[in-house]
Order: structure tokens, then C-alpha cells, then sequence
């Protein structure tokens, strides 16, 4: 059996109205226990990629699988093993953190204590747990954002799609999110992350690829990247080399 | 999945609970609905006292004509009379809406029908030969009589018919009364001809057991419009599912593997329980509160379970109803403006507004499609017609499959929008 846990082949998206694709002809293995960091400028097609591959849109063309499962056979296995952590903070603020966790939760099948004990973990190691009755409402953008990622990890996925989930928070919140994560990857689930944030992609993934257009530009690990490109000194210096500097202003 | 089903039941229920205004205007709004369209509606069935329509009475006839028009205007309990006024004057005031309409009797008209009346009379006993009476002087027709009427160009065209019609039949009456008066003194006969009516109508209502089941305004009016309010779930229901999809939440219920119809089974189970709520508040507003109000008792006895039936069924068809909405609306501003009107035109349509034998044949046609018109009948059928769920059967049935197109077509729309 192969060790990827993602395998894409060939795969485009273009929108009813656009004319150009947004996702143009990308292939990828992903390795399972890997921190893959999908990196692009804005409408560079990365958004469009993770939901593709968490089913929330349909490829125009191509095929890829999660853990050898085929979305068009396997969907309801594919959603069994996948966690999706959404840019926006998908909760319902009037609900509180607990009430929420016990909503998404059960969606996965987690029921009664087995729930209660994930929730109550997950809340203790994104420290919440004194928030837990709380309304989301209520809530910094930090904590939000703590307990949308609890949301789409406590059924302990073998891969998880996260987009942008340190965008807006401050240090504490953000050093948080990436210890869970990284306790979550040691325990065996494949993170794969769309961020803006090139520093903390070079400290926080283990392989990269840089997108544009559409396209995969190049793919390695940080520093392999790093080495690849003349006069780099890190992630950024690649990322411009790469994508260049003009503005990337999307509608 | 019977766990996830709690589990969305539960949510669906804490989001309302957090929602305290939401609730109110859930509950009240119905029973606010309902008192108020009861109380106008059954002042046009009831003659309360104090409810009088002022309107304006000018006799120019001062005779036994107008004397019998205006003792029976005044016996109706419908109009008050107001009499100062000239026929000018009354003109201006009911084309400016200060009154609903004015009669205004002409000068000798009692004069003029009886020596009409005479001579036709007279005509007739001659043309067959009889020598009319002696003593009686010989009658010079005249020209008809026009009474005058004014009114308010507001106003209601059903209002205004049935007074046309029953001055008409007043006038009917005095005409052939004074026919008869007129044949008796010509043919010098005592034989009492007053004209009593010939035929007469008994209404004959359904009898359950003994008792005889009497249709008032309440009877008709709270399922009528309980059904109306009920419908009007619509509205709440849409705009939760567009508000999942604003907030996101709808995103993660997408890539769970929850199937979609547990999520919406959860909405609907949650619902059905307000539809049920609402329906039990304007019952009990019926029974208890409309008594207090000077209007007839709801009369539901061993009914109560044929109408609990209906209003789950009702209950389903508008939820339905709501989730197609919701799904396939993107913002708040297209499924709550979109809902509600929809709603007011089911209503219209489903004979809530006017009943739909009134309605043209092509409207009448369409209203068999409004799944109000379903929930309708089968209210009345149980509550008027006393009718069993046997006779109801196919009502609920159309009901039910109402709800479950909706959903599948929403289902479907979900699936195409989002589906790999």
C-alpha cells in the first residue's frame, strides 16, 4: 500500500463565471504524519484546493483520493477520516463552546462520555476549559478561533484540512493552535494548511508547496525551498521569487 | 444516527432557547393574529350592540313608505340613522368618507307606488272582466321612483351589495304588499291576501349525537388562521438555514458524514414541536379567552386528536416549505421577505383570505395545489363537517407529500450546489 495519504492527479476547478481555472493542473502525493503547507498569494487557488479535497466542491476535472478512498465511491468514508477547519469561525454564537463541541461532535458519531472526554481535553489543552459554558459570542477572535480548530479535530481525524487558522489571533492564541497541532500530528493526523503567515509555515511544516495561478510553482521542505531559489535566506524571499511582487487583488 | 438526530434536535432547540425575542414573536404573534382577525370578522356575522354603521337617512317621503324603510333600517342593528342632513350635503359627506352611505327616500313616493300600483291593478281586474269596485277612484300611473344612494367610493364592494340587496328586498316587500292591498280593494274582498311567503328556508346543520352542530365565526376563523400562523414557520425556519451558511456552521455539517436529511430531520422534529405549540395557544385562546371577549367558545370537544393530526401534517407541509426556502436562498433579505409573501399568497390562494368557491374557475382550479387549501379542509372537515380521519385521509396524504418534495428538491438543490 502506498505511504501517501493523499494522492491528486491532474486536478482542475473553474468556477460557472470565471475564466480562467483556479486550480490548473496540480499533482501531488502527500506522506501520511506530514505538516503540508500550502502557500500562495491571495486567489492564488489554495482556498479552492482544500475544499475540493474535503468535498465541498466539485473538480472540474481530475481525481485524487485520501487514504486510497475515492470521494465519488467513498465519500461517507472519506468525511469519517477527514477534519475540516474552516477560515470562518463555523459556531454558533449563541450556543456556547461546550453546547457547540457537542453538536460537531456527535456529527462524527463520538456519543456520551467518550464526547464529553474529547471535549473536555481538547478545551484543557486550548485553554478553555473555564470558557467552556460560555456563549461563542462572547468570546476574543483568539478563543474563536481555539474552538473552531477543537471543532474539526475532536474525532481525531487522519487528515486535517486547515485554512488559515492563525489568521487574526494574537501570540498566546497562535502558540497555542500550533502546539495542539503539532500534539495532533505526533498522534498520527496529516495537517495539511493553507496560511499567509511564511514564517510560521517554515517553523510549522514539514513540506511545502507554493501555488500561484492555479499552479504548483515548487514543492520540498523549508529548507530545501530555501536552498533551491539564489539569495533566498528563508520561506519569504522564496514566496516573492516565486509569485513576484505584484499586488494580488481578487474579486 | 438516532444519536445525531437528538443531537441536532438538541442544538436546534438551544438556538431557539437563546433566542428569546424569536420565541415571543413565535408564539405571540399567532394569538395576536387570531384575536385580532376573530374580533373583525365576527362583528360582520354579529350585530353587537355598540357596533352600529352610521349612516346618513333623508325622507323626503314622510309617508308609509319611508316610515316601513326606515323602522326596518333601524330594526337590522346594523345601521344607525343619522337624518340631519339635505341630500346635498349628504352627498358631500359620505364622496369625502365621513359616512359609509346615504339613502335618500323621494318626495311622495308612497303617493306615487299607490296610484302606480292602482292603475296596473285596475288594468288587470278589467281585463278580466271584473268591474273593479265602485267606491274606488280611478288611478293615473306615474313615473318610477328612483331612491337615491350614496356611497363612499371606499367602500367595500361586498358591503355595498348586500345593502343594495337588502333595500331591494325591502322595497320588494312594500311593493307586493301594497299589490296584494291594492287586488283586495278592488275586488272588495275581507279574504286576508297578506303576502306571507310561500316558500321558507330551514338551514339543516350536521348533528353530532344529539347536538346540532352550529358554524359560528370562531369555528371558522381559528384553523383558518391558526393554519395561516402556522405556515408563517416558513419565515424563522428559512432564516436559520440561511444564518448556517452566513456563520459557516453549514460547512462543517457538509463535510461530516452526517447525511444532510439528519440535519434537516433534526430542524423538522424541532419545528413540528412550535407548529403543535402555536396551534395548542390559539385552541386555548379559543376556548378561554374569546368567551371573555363577547365571541362564541372554539368548540373542539372529541376533536381535540383529529386536530392535532392536521396541524402535524400542516405542521410538515410548511416546514417543507421552509427549508426549500432557506436552502435555496443565499441572504436573510431574499428568504424572510421572499417567505413571508409566499405565505400571504398560499393564503390567498388556499381560500384563507376568501373562500374559494367565490374565487374564478382558473383561481379555484389553482387552489387544489395549495397545500393551505389542504390543511384548510381537513380542519373544517373535522371541526364543521364532522368528519373522521378516514374522510380527511387524502388531505394528510398531499400534506406529507408536500413536505417530502420539498425536502428531496432541497436535498437535490444541496447536493448539485455542494456535492464532489
Amino acid at each position: 500500500m502506498s505511504n501517501f495519504i493523499i494522492e491528486i492527479k491532474n486536478l482542475y476547478k473553474k468556477y460557472k463565471n470565471s475564466e480562467d481555472f483556479s486550480v490548473n493542473d496540480i499533482s501531488l502525493n502527500i506522506d501520511k504524519n506530514e505538516i503540508y503547507g500550502i502557500l500562495g498569494p491571495n486567489g492564488a487557488g489554495k482556498t479552492t484546493l482544500i475544499s475540493m479535497l474535503s468535498g465541498l466542491i466539485k473538480p472540474t476535472s481530475g481525481s485524487f483520493t485520501i487514504n486510497g478512498l475515492s470521494p465519488k465511491k467513498d465519500s461517507s468514508k472519506i468525511k469519517q477520516i477527514i477534519g475540516v477547519v474552516p477560515q470562518e469561525y463555523a459556531l454558533y454564537p449563541t450556543l456556547t463552546a461546550k453546547e457547540n463541541l457537542l453538536f460537531f461532535g456527535s456529527l462524527y458519531g463520538l456519543k456520551h462520555k467518550n464526547l464529553h472526554k474529547e471535549i473536555d481535553e481538547a478545551l484543557e489543552l486550548m485553554g478553555l476549559t473555564k470558557f467552556a459554558n460560555k456563549k461563542v459570542d462572547q468570546f476574543s477572535g483568539g478563543m474563536k478561533r481555539r474552538c473552531n480548530l477543537i471543532a474539526g479535530t475532536l474525532h481525531n481525524p487522519k487528515v486535517l484540512f486547515l485554512d488559515e487558522p492563525t489568521v487574526g489571533v494574537d501570540v498566546q492564541s497562535k502558540k497555542a493552535i500550533i502546539d495542539y497541532l503539532l500534539d495532533l500530528n505526533k498522534k498520527g493526523t496529516c495537517i495539511i494548511y493553507t496560511s499567509h503567515h511564511l514564517s510560521e509555515a517554515e517553523e510549522f511544516c514539514t513540506k511545502i508547496a507554493i501555488i500561484d495561478h492555479g499552479k504548483i510553482h515548487a514543492t520540498g521542505t523549508p529548507q530545501e525551498l530555501v536552498e533551491r531559489v539564489a539569495n533566498a535566506e528563508n520561506l519569504e524571499d522564496v514566496f516573492i521569487s516565486l509569485t513576484g511582487k505584484e499586488l494580488r487583488d481578487v474579486v | 444516527m438516532l444519536y445525531k438526530l437528538w443531537r441536532s434536535f438538541i442544538k436546534e432547540i438551544q438556538l431557539l432557547k437563546r433566542d428569546s425575542g424569536g420565541i415571543v414573536i413565535i408564539f405571540l404573534m399567532p394569538l395576536l393574529l387570531i384575536i385580532t382577525i376573530t374580533l373583525i370578522q365576527d362583528s360582520t356575522f354579529k350585530n353587537l350592540e355598540g357596533s352600529k354603521i352610521p349612516i346618513i337617512f333623508i325622507d323626503n317621503d314622510k309617508s308609509e313608505v319611508s316610515k316601513v324603510i326606515k323602522k326596518e333600517l333601524e330594526t337590522s342593528k346594523t345601521f344607525e340613522l343619522v337624518t340631519d342632513y339635505n341630500e346635498k350635503s349628504a352627498e358631500k359627506a359620505v364622496f369625502t368618507g365621513d359616512y359609509q352611505m346615504a339613502i335618500v327616500i323621494p318626495e311622495n313616493l308612497t303617493k306615487d307606488l299607490n296610484s302606480n300600483i292602482d292603475s296596473k291593478v285596475q288594468t288587470v281586474v278589467s281585463s278580466f272582466g271584473l268591474e273593479p269596485d265602485s267606491t274606488v277612484t280611478k288611478a293615473v300611473a306615474s313615473k318610477a321612483k328612483d331612491i337615491h344612494l350614496y356611497f363612499d367610493p371606499a367602500t367595500n364592494a361586498g358591503f355595498k351589495n348586500s345593502v343594495m340587496n337588502a333595500i331591494n328586498k325591502m322595497v320588494f316587500e312594500i311593493e307586493n304588499k301594497k299589490i296584494y292591498k291594492a287586488f283586495q280593494e278592488q275586488l272588495g274582498t275581507t279574504e286576508d291576501l297578506e303576502n306571507k311567503s310561500l316558500i321558507t328556508f330551514k338551514e339543516i346543520t350536521p348533528i353530532k349525537g344529539k347536538e346540532e352542530l352550529m358554524p359560528n365565526s370562531v369555528q371558522h376563523n381559528v384553523p383558518a388562521w391558526a393554519l395561516f400562523a402556522i405556515f408563517f414557520i416558513v419565515v424563522p425556519l428559512s432564516i436559520n438555514l440561511v444564518k448556517e451558511k452566513s456563520q459557516g456552521t453549514s460547512v462543517r455539517v457538509r463535510v461530516s458524514p452526517t447525511p444532510y436529511y439528519i440535519h434537516i430531520l433534526g430542524k423538522t422534529f424541532t419545528y413540528l414541536i412550535i407548529c403543535i405549540i402555536q396551534f395548542l395557544l390559539m385552541v386555548a385562546v379559543g376556548i378561554w379567552l374569546f368567551p371573555l371577549m363577547d365571541l362564541p367558545q372554539f368548540d373542539v370537544s372529541g376533536k381535540m386528536l383529529h386536530l392535532l393530526i392536521v396541524t402535524l401534517f400542516a405542521g410538515l407541509a410548511a416546514i417543507g416549505f421552509g427549508v426549500l426556502i432557506g436552502t435555496v436562498s443565499d441572504t436573510q433579505e431574499q428568504s424572510a421577505p421572499f417567505g413571508a409573501t409566499s405565505v400571504v399568497v398560499l393564503a390567498a390562494v388556499g381560500g384563507i383570505w376568501v373562500p374559494v368557491f367565490l374565487m374564478p374557475e382558473f383561481m379555484q382550479k389553482i387552489a387544489q395545489f395549495s397545500p393551505m387549501n389542504w390543511g384548510l379542509n381537513a380542519y373544517y372537515d373535522i371541526i364543521l363537517r364532522n368528519s373522521g380521519i378516514s374522510e380527511i385521509a387524502k388531505e394528510l396524504i398531499f400534506l406529507f407529500l408536500f413536505y417530502i418534495a420539498m425536502v428531496t428538491i432541497s436535498l437535490l438543490y444541496e447536493r448539485k450546489q455542494n456535492a464532489v
